[in-house]
């Protein structure tokens, strides 16, 4: 690992990573061993290996899986809840299914195709509904935090777009634990100073046996675009990405950005669902789901 | 020869040269993938031998 001018073999690797991940949870203080903490897996390598990290780190935690009804001849979704359920099951871990088709009566390319949202790719529609229901989820059934496997990768690949694009909203509220707030549980992502390599070499070692293949939709994605390219800089410059959001991170606490509340939409619960939002009337998911 | 195989692609390197220099020579991304023989995890100082058959699993995944 030369962005950490570190070498391990596998026995010490896989000891590191989880020492790295509850030293990040203490240090930025995400949540506590007394919580009750609720983990969105996807059946990924990402989510899977984050929720064996902190099972063996002695939390607990309980998984949530949403079926998001993509197939695309692949059956994605189906081999990816095959293999979530496995893994809950070989550990004895509780593990909540929501299948969007049967709660709200279509899947999410369904909804894309109805919606103005996802005429071609449905994945503004599929974070729509992941976010809505791992939050609904999460409050309803009393968790107190909501953890995601997101990993140093994804987040300086979202800095990347949002600086190129000066979102200054998005950029004022990107970090690794988005604070609750009335409507909106506490939302956490201990691998978020790991390397994308890293934890997929935590996978293989583990054994963890996660969906190989991505999401259909995510082929030729900006996302991974902007991975490949950071990836790139990474090659020549070790530890460039970590020191890319992490040098974020400091600049934002120092107050480099504006103050959070002149760039904040007013917020109030969507009259249907109960869940905050600063749209009129409905929020966006009521308002998909209604059409 | 060695195969390096990705995805649904493969390449031919000749023995005796490292694994980083087998992948820079097919343009191939070292931050991009992990490699594996028989299964196993490797490293990119390994020293490819003939007949050696090598997995990259590429890294960034969407979804």
């Amino acid at each position: 690992m030369r962005q950490h001018k570190l070498a391990l073999c596998k026995e010490h690797f896989l000891e590191w990573v989880p020492e790295q991940t509850e030293r990040f949870i203490e240090k930025y203080k995400m949540f506590t061993r007394s919580e009750k903490i609720l983990i969105a897996v996807s059946g990924g390598k990402d989510s899977l290996s984050l929720w064996d990290i902190i099972y063996s780190l002695g939390y607990q935690a309980d998984g949530l899986y949403i079926c998001l009804g993509i197939d695309e001849g692949l059956g994605y979704s189906s081999e990816s809840q095959r293999l979530t359920e496995k893994f809950a099951a070989q550990r004895g871990l509780k593990l909540h299914i929501v299948d969007i088709q049967k709660e709200y009566g279509a899947t999410v390319p369904q909804f894309s195709q109805k919606s103005h949202r996802g005429r071609v790719k449905p994945c503004s529609v599929c974070g729509l509904v992941k976010r809505h229901v791992m939050n609904r989820v999460t409050r309803d059934l009393g968790y107190e935090v909501l953890l995601t496997g997101h990993n140093l990768d994804d987040e300086a690949a979202v800095l990347f777009g949002n600086t190129l694009a000066w979102t200054g909203e998005y950029l004022l509220r990107q970090g690794p634990v988005l604070p609750g707030v009335p409507g909106f549980a506490r939302k956490a992502k201990p691998l978020f100073r790991i390397y994308e390599r890293e934890m997929l070499a935590y996978a293989l070692l583990s054994g963890i046996e996660y969906i190989y293949d991505e999401c259909p939709f995510a082929i030729g994605s900006t996302s991974i675009y902007y991975k490949q390219l950071l990836n790139r800089l990474e090659n020549d410059r070790p530890g460039a990405k970590q020191s890319f959001y992490l040098s974020f991170l400091e600049a934002r606490k120092s107050g480099l950005f504006a103050d959070r509340n002149s760039l904040q939409a007013e917020l109030h619960p969507c009259p249907n669902c109960g869940q905050p939002t600063s749209a009129t009337g409905l929020c966006s998911f009521c308002r998909m789901i209604s059409r | 020869m060695v195969k390096l195989i990705l995805r649904d692609q493969e390449y031919d390197v000749r023995p005796g040269m490292t694994l980083l220099d087998a992948l820079k020579k097919n343009n191939i991304l070292p931050e991009g993938v992990l490699c594996t023989r028989n299964g196993e995890l490797i490293t990119e100082d390994e020293v490819v031998k003939e007949g050696d058959v090598i997995k990259l699993i590429a890294v960034i995944s969407g979804g």
